[in-house]
C-alpha cells in the first residue's frame, strides 16, 4: 500500500472517529437529563462534527477521486469504516455516554496535541482547531465523571455499570492499522499505542478519584481498523444515508 | 424532564468585550460554580456572544418588592428636569 493510501485511511480513521461520535451525541438532542446538557451534549456533537468534515473533505483530495466529504460519509459502506468501535455504542443512559465522551476526549487530548506537531500541514491545522474545542469536552466530561462516581449510590453504580460495559471496546481506539507506522515513520501520523500510558496514567487517576474501579479481568474487542464493526454501525448508517442513498445527489 | 432539576439557580451575566458592562444573560442550573460556568458557557456563548463570564447564585441577588414601586420609582416621574431633554444632541454622539 502506498503512501497516499495510507494516508486516506488515516484521515478516515480520525474522520470517522469523529463522524459517529458526533451522530452518538446528537442523539441527546432534546432527550437529556437537564436542559444545560442537552445544549452541551449537541455542541460536543457539531464540534465533532466540524471536525469530520474538515478531516473527511481532506481525505477526499488525498484520494484525489473527487469525492467530497459527504460523499465519503454518505455513500461509503459500513466495511470502508474505520472509526473505532467505543463510538458505535448505543448511548446507553448519561452515566454510559458521558463516559464514552471522557475516555474519548483523554484520548483525543493526546493524539491532537500530538498531531499538532505533524509535517502535514493540513492534519496539524485541523489538529490546531480541534484541540480547543476537545479540551473543553474533556474538562466538561471529567468533571461529570467525577461527580457520578463519587456522587451518590445511584449515579455511583451506573457509573460504574457503564465502565464494566464499556471497558472491553476502550482497547481498540489504541489500534494501529498496519500500513500507518509508514506515515508514523514519515513525521504525518501519531502512534496512536503510544500514546495509550499517558492516556492510562490520565485516566486510571480521575477514576480512582471517582471511587470506579477498572475491570481487570475479560475480552478485548478489536477489529475497526480493519471494517470490522460491532452490530450497531450499520443501523446508524441505515439511517445516516438512507437519504442519500434513495435520491443520490439530493440537495436542497 | 422531571420536575424542576433540583440544582440550584444561577443568573448569568456576560461581557460582550473586553471593558464593556457585564449584562444579564439568562440563568441556568447548577450544582456549583464550576459547572454553572460551563453551563453558561454552553447555553450563551454558542454564537460569539461573550468574551467574559460572570454566574451567581439567584438566592444572592436582593430584588426589589413590586409593592414598594409607588415609592421606589414614582417620584421619578415628574421630574423631567432630570432628563437632558432640554439641550440640542451634538451631532455625531451616538451613545447620548
Amino acid at each position: 500500500m502506498n503512501h497516499k493510501t495510507a494516508l486516506f485511511n488515516y484521515c478516515l480513521r480520525l474522520g470517522d472517529q469523529a463522524l459517529i461520535h458526533s451522530y452518538r451525541l446528537s442523539e441527546w438532542c432534546s432527550n437529556a437529563p437537564i436542559l444545560e446538557e442537552d445544549l452541551a451534549l449537541t455542541n460536543f456533537a457539531l464540534d465533532n462534527l466540524g471536525c469530520a468534515q474538515a478531516l473527511l473533505k481532506y481525505a477526499g483530495e488525498v484520494e484525489g477521486n473527487n469525492q467530497t466529504e459527504d460523499d465519503l460519509a454518505y455513500k461509503r459502506g459500513e466495511r470502508r469504516f474505520l472509526n473505532a468501535l467505543i463510538t458505535e455504542l448505543p448511548n446507553g443512559d448519561f452515566a454510559f455516554s458521558t463516559l464514552r465522551n471522557f475516555l474519548l476526549s483523554a484520548y483525543e487530548m493526546e493524539l491532537y496535541t500530538a498531531l499538532l506537531k505533524s509535517n502535514d500541514t493540513t492534519l496539524a491545522a485541523i489538529a490546531a482547531k480541534t484541540i480547543k474545542e476537545v479540551k473543553y469536552h474533556y474538562a466538561h466530561a471529567s468533571d461529570w465523571v467525577l461527580r457520578l462516581g463519587d456522587g451518590t449510590p445511584e449515579s455511583h453504580t451506573r457509573m460504574q455499570n457503564a465502565l464494566n460495559k464499556i471497558w472491553p471496546f476502550v482497547d481498540d481506539m489504541f489500534t494501529m492499522h498496519p500500513d500507518f507506522h509508514t506515515l508514523v515513520d514519515l513525521g504525518i501520523a501519531v502512534d496512536s499505542e503510544s500514546l495509550k500510558p499517558i492516556w492510562e496514567q490520565k485516566v486510571n487517576a480521575l477514576l480512582a478519584e471517582a471511587t470506579l474501579t477498572i475491570p481487570t479481568t475479560g475480552h478485548k474487542q478489536h477489529g475497526s481498523t480493519q471494517g470490522i464493526h460491532t452490530e450497531y454501525l450499520g443501523p446508524i448508517l441505515c439511517q445516516m444515508q438512507y437519504l442519500q442513498r434513495a435520491y443520490p445527489d439530493a440537495q436542497w | 424532564m422531571s420536575n424542576d432539576s433540583q440544582l440550584q439557580v444561577w443568573e448569568v451575566f456576560m461581557q460582550a468585550k473586553s471593558g464593556s458592562n457585564f449584562i444579564h444573560a439568562g440563568s441556568v442550573h447548577a450544582a456549583d460554580g464550576k459547572m454553572a460556568l460551563q453551563n453558561a458557557r454552553d447555553t450563551y456563548t454558542r454564537r460569539s456572544e461573550g468574551t467574559s463570564i460572570w454566574v451567581v447564585p439567584t438566592t444572592a441577588i436582593v430584588a426589589s418588592n413590586p409593592d414598594d414601586n409607588d415609592m421606589f420609582f414614582d417620584p421619578a416621574n415628574d421630574k423631567i428636569y432630570r432628563l437632558p431633554t432640554f439641550y440640542v444632541m451634538p451631532e455625531g454622539a451616538k451613545a447620548i
